[in-house]
């Protein structure tokens, strides 16, 4: 589930990559898959334009399935900086790099990639860069893979660590509010912000 | 030197006979021209010893492997400059895939100058990999760096120097020097002041509002 996400076909097309129990409810009903997905994703696209509405124009992303609505937007969006990473520390760095040149970025990643980020994080806490990031949980609500639980159960802890502020969203009718508050954070606040995305929000991958 | 002198495949494992202290300043040329991100270690003072403290240079005492992804960012933020990014075999190894990253976004304003002494001199001289037959320019022309070439001896330098301004594209230079002390600097630390002092060098904001 990472880099087919590249593809072109449409987001509708893909309605079983979002497995919460909403979405699952509602195709036992019958009803037209196409429109419910589009109602069960709609806060990603909401989500995508708050970014472009605060001025946000450097995606960097190691490829995801968590951020695939977000990463598909910034890659048809001739505004802004589509950045695929080999490793989430890179969008650490980025984000640093961007800030320097008076430019706001972002960086998506899965909460596996939290722990590769943790030493390049003493840049942004020595420096006070602001810092932005939105990190799909795995390890988490309903995870059945074993091996995401220590990283997943790990995030909050080592980002408070290294002074990065978590706010935790499990609901979609929190998304809008919760990052409204996390740009503020950021870009007046000057503080490192994780969103943290959960598996009862995203939906746990099915195993 | 001539103008048409071509970089030289001088880049043989173990060819680290540069002074770092006269390739480096003849490579960076008018500094005034970057907009600089400096590597920990050496690479901060190679650079310090050409700028002094000043505020278009950002130095890293830190975040090793952070320089090159800094770079990229800065380069994006402003294509109306050009940015160089000076790092070292160490911290370039640390995190070679930025090589890859930067290679694929291909900015046209980004330069890279690795200063490569095949040592760790910050922690006691340990080799590293480029002693042991690593080739960063190799690696940076597999990841789909197109201007790349190896600074080994002094008949290359005008070529390297000319690739990190003229290279239409994402640039890399390896500059082979002797495993030798960096010049002494007495640098900032202050990440923060570093941060604020550069922002408002470029018209900018010290505050977070961009």
């Amino acid at each position: 589930m990472r880099r087919e996400n590249f593809s072109a076909k449409p987001i509708e097309d893909h309605p079983a990559r979002w497995q919460d129990a909403g979405i699952a409810h509602l195709y036992c009903l019958g009803m037209d898959a196409a429109v419910e997905t589009q109602s069960q994703t709609g806060w990603q696209h909401e989500l995508y334009d708050l970014l472009r509405e605060n001025g946000i124009t450097q995606i960097a992303y190691v490829p995801d399935a968590g951020h695939s609505i977000l990463i598909d937007r910034s890659l048809a969006d001739p505004s802004v900086h589509s950045i695929a990473l080999t490793t989430e520390e890179e969008g650490v760095a980025l984000i640093a790099g961007a800030d320097l040149g008076g430019t706001r970025a972002v960086l998506l990643m899965q909460s596996s990639g939290v722990g590769n980020c943790i030493n390049m994080l003493s840049l942004i806490k020595g420096a006070r860069f602001p810092f932005l990031t939105l990190v799909s949980m795995r390890g988490d609500f309903g995870e059945g893979n074993p091996w995401q639980f220590a990283m997943g159960q790990a995030t909050e802890p080592v980002l408070a660590a290294m002074g990065v502020v978590c706010l935790r969203i499990e609901r979609s009718d929190e998304v809008i509010p919760t990052m409204n508050a996390a740009l503020t954070m950021v870009f007046k606040g000057a503080q490192a912000v994780a969103v943290l995305l959960s598996q009862r929000l995203i939906g746990a991958k099915p195993f | 030197m001539p103008a048409d002198v071509k970089p030289g495949p001088t880049a043989a494992a173990g060819n680290f006979a540069l002074e770092r202290g006269e390739a480096v300043p003849a490579l960076i040329g008018r500094h005034q021209d970057f907009l600089i991100v400096a590597g920990l270690g050496g690479t901060a003072s190679d650079v310090g010893a050409v700028t002094g403290d000043a505020a278009h240079v950002y130095s890293l005492a830190g975040a090793m492997g952070a320089a090159c992804m800094m770079g990229l960012g800065l380069a994006l933020a402003r294509p109306d400059k050009r940015v160089l990014v000076v790092t070292g075999d160490g911290e370039l190894l640390m995190n070679v895939g930025a090589l890859a990253t930067v290679a694929v976004v291909d900015p046209v304003n980004l330069a890279i100058l690795c200063v490569d002494n095949g040592h760790y001199g910050e922690t006691g001289w340990q080799k590293s990999h480029t002693s042991l037959g690593v080739d960063l320019e190799q690696i940076a022309i597999g990841c789909g760096i197109k201007h790349t070439c190896t600074v080994a001896a002094a008949r290359d330098i005008a070529a390297g120097a000319r690739l990190l301004r003229e290279g239409n594209g994402a640039s890399f230079v390896c500059l082979r020097v002797k495993p030798t002390e960096p010049p002494a600097f007495k640098r900032n630390f202050d990440a923060s002041l570093q941060r604020d002092r550069f922002r408002a060098a470029l018209g900018g904001t010290m505050s977070p509002r961009g």
